[in-house]
């Protein structure tokens, strides 16, 4: 089996975003970037396929600016066997992600596709959705177990009543929960072996796919703020507030 | 054209957040019907046709329905979606993994989550965890809105009586087979909709101690959250979770025990209505949004939080 794990270059989870000051948007210059959480998951989750001799190939893909080319080299770090580097010059909706990755479908002819279950930056939770929908493929969507079969694949997906499994034939989408494996930390030795694997570069307007904004961004803004509360000096007044000032027990 | 809204159901019960979503959809145009989907669904449709926001139930029935595959649902909505201007569901798991598909079968760049209508295609939605609200329009003829079900109150759920049409159903989806579902059943409220939330994090250092959190819950009538944390290191089940990509609370009263307050978490919890913090670091980033922090040891405070709720004579539950 032949994987394809897509992965986005978002601002490190631990940064506390600032947004600018016209309400444009969020600060990305000079601020720490990352690969998405969860898509890291699902690199490491292709990787392990491929360990247990489960897959023949790894490749990662990454749709973005020219730095997004470090999500993938780090991709290529931690297994993957090569990249695809999509360029464009501004973020794409996940529409237009999907009809991209659709493209590099075709073209690559996967019989999985990996991603994290939602990018921490726009919260969207689409793009595989939406890619399985272009394909017509099975949706495996917030994935916390993976289990790899003949021809099929049955997944324990994260629900909001508790969780649910499925088994999906192949060709199919996965999207990944954090919890789906713990990701390893590329060594020294692996990230300089990276540095010799290919990467390929496809301008996405040679893929003739219409990525135009649908959705206009009006205003960015801060959420409103909660009042300073205070420190309590211990649980009897804790309770008394509650009952008393609160008036919530 | 009216709003097609998704109802979210379990065959016999409408799910909570159908009436939340219901609100939502009628602030979008005043002409709101709903589509279920489901097998031997009948009560659940009963139950949607009384809504009295609802002027229409457009219902599909077939055994391939029965466990609301999303790849089952999205080819028949998006059928019926030919008459509609807006197709809206709650985000919550089932309309994620649902409304994308549909989107992407409509070629509509899909609005997720939004917490507020501005104006029937203007939204507010919060991004980057909710570290940042933003105000987006879209330009779609069709356009495909999640909504936070928390952010809307729920519609009434009696008093109307709007026509049930029955529609035909699509082909099955072969390649997606369910399996099976473990629901976590439990007495308590659902953590979704519940007025109190008590929550315990990594400083509860087992799944044992979990208990402590269970009796302070079951004293104050409240639902059971965690961190991810938490749910990461095996105290409790993932079903529990608040947070960015767990599920977002608003109750009257959250109690977050030994949470340190990552982004992530305060991501699902900060719009709750008063905080309260107990944690023995006093730097812990919970306190900045705790309307009352106590910072204690959590295995010293619990047990003399259980003796003061006892010595009072009511608790509103």
């Amino acid at each position: 089996m032949k994987i394809l794990v897509a992965v986005k270059r978002v601002i490190d989870y631990n940064v506390q975003i600032r947004i600018k000051e016209d309400g444009s948007g969020v600060v990305t210059d000079n601020v720490k970037m990352s690969t998405n959480p969860p898509d890291d998951n699902a690199i490491e989750e292709a990787v392990k396929i491929k360990e247990a001799g489960k897959a023949t190939e790894v490749v990662a893909v990454t749709i973005g600016e020219e730095k997004a080319q470090e999500t993938v080299r780090k991709a290529l770090a931690v297994g993957a066997d090569r990249g695809i580097h999509v360029k464009v010059d501004n973020s794409l909706e996940p529409l237009a992600v999907s009809k991209i990755l659709e493209k590099i479908v075709d073209k690559e002819k996967p019989d999985l596709v990996f991603m994290g279950k939602q990018a921490i930056d726009d919260d969207c939770n689409q793009t595989g959705q939406m890619l399985s929908a272009l394909l017509n493929w099975p949706q495996a969507t917030f994935a916390s177990k993976i289990e790899v079969k003949e021809k099929s694949l049955e997944v324990t997906r994260e629900i909001d009543e508790g969780l649910e499994t499925i088994e999906i034939n192949v060709p199919a989408i996965v999207t990944c929960d954090l919890r789906l494996n713990e990701p390893r930390y590329a060594s020294l030795p692996n990230i300089m072996k990276a540095k010799k694997k290919p990467i390929e570069e496809i301008s996405a307007a040679d893929l003739g796919v219409d990525t135009a904004p649908r959705v206009e961004q009006i205003k960015v803004e801060e959420p409103p703020k909660r009042k300073a509360g205070i420190k309590v000096a211990n649980v009897a007044e804790l309770v008394q507030k509650l009952k008393n000032e609160a008036k919530v027990i | 054209m009216a709003v097609l809204l998704i109802a979210e159901h379990n065959n016999k019960d409408l799910k909570a957040f159908t009436l939340n979503a219901a609100t939502a959809a009628a602030q979008m145009d005043e002409d709101v019907h709903a589509i279920i989907i489901g097998h031997n669904s009948g009560d659940a449709s009963k139950k949607l046709s009384e809504l009295p926001v609802i002027k229409k139930v457009i219902s599909i029935d077939a055994p391939h329905y029965e466990n609301f595959t999303a790849e089952n649902f999205a080819p028949v909505i998006t059928k019926v979606a030919e008459n509609y201007s807006h197709i809206v569901c709650s985000a919550n798991t089932f309309g994620k993994n649902l409304m994308p598909r549909i989107a992407a079968h409509l070629d509509s760049s899909q609005v997720s989550d939004i917490i507020k209508v501005i104006s029937n295609d203007t939204f507010l939605r919060p991004i980057y965890a909710g570290n940042a609200f933003a105000t987006v329009k879209t330009n779609d003829s069709k356009k495909c809105i999640t909504i936070r079900p928390t952010s809307f109150d729920p519609c009434e759920s009696s008093g109307g009586s709007a026509p049930i049409e029955n529609a035909e159903a699509g082909e099955e989806f072969t390649n997606t087979k369910f399996i099976k579902r473990e629901e976590v059943k439990s007495d308590r409220p659902e953590l979704g909709t519940a007025r109190i939330v008590v929550s315990g994090g990594r400083g509860m250092q087992s799944g044992d101690n979990f208990k402590l959190i269970t009796e302070v819950a079951d004293k104050l009538g409240a639902a059971i959250g965690a961190s991810r944390a938490a749910v990461d290191a095996g105290y409790i089940s993932n079903d529990h979770q608040v947070g960015q990509t767990g599920k977002v609370v608003v109750p009257d009263l959250y109690i977050a025990i030994g949470i340190s307050g990552a982004i992530q978490h305060l991501a699902g919890m900060k719009e709750s209505k008063i905080i309260v913090a107990i944690n023995k670091d006093g730097e812990a980033p919970i306190f900045s949004v705790a309307d009352y922090g106590l910072e204690a040891d959590l295995f010293e405070a619990i047990p003399q939080f259980m003796e003061e709720l006892n010595k009072l004579n009511t608790i509103q539950k």
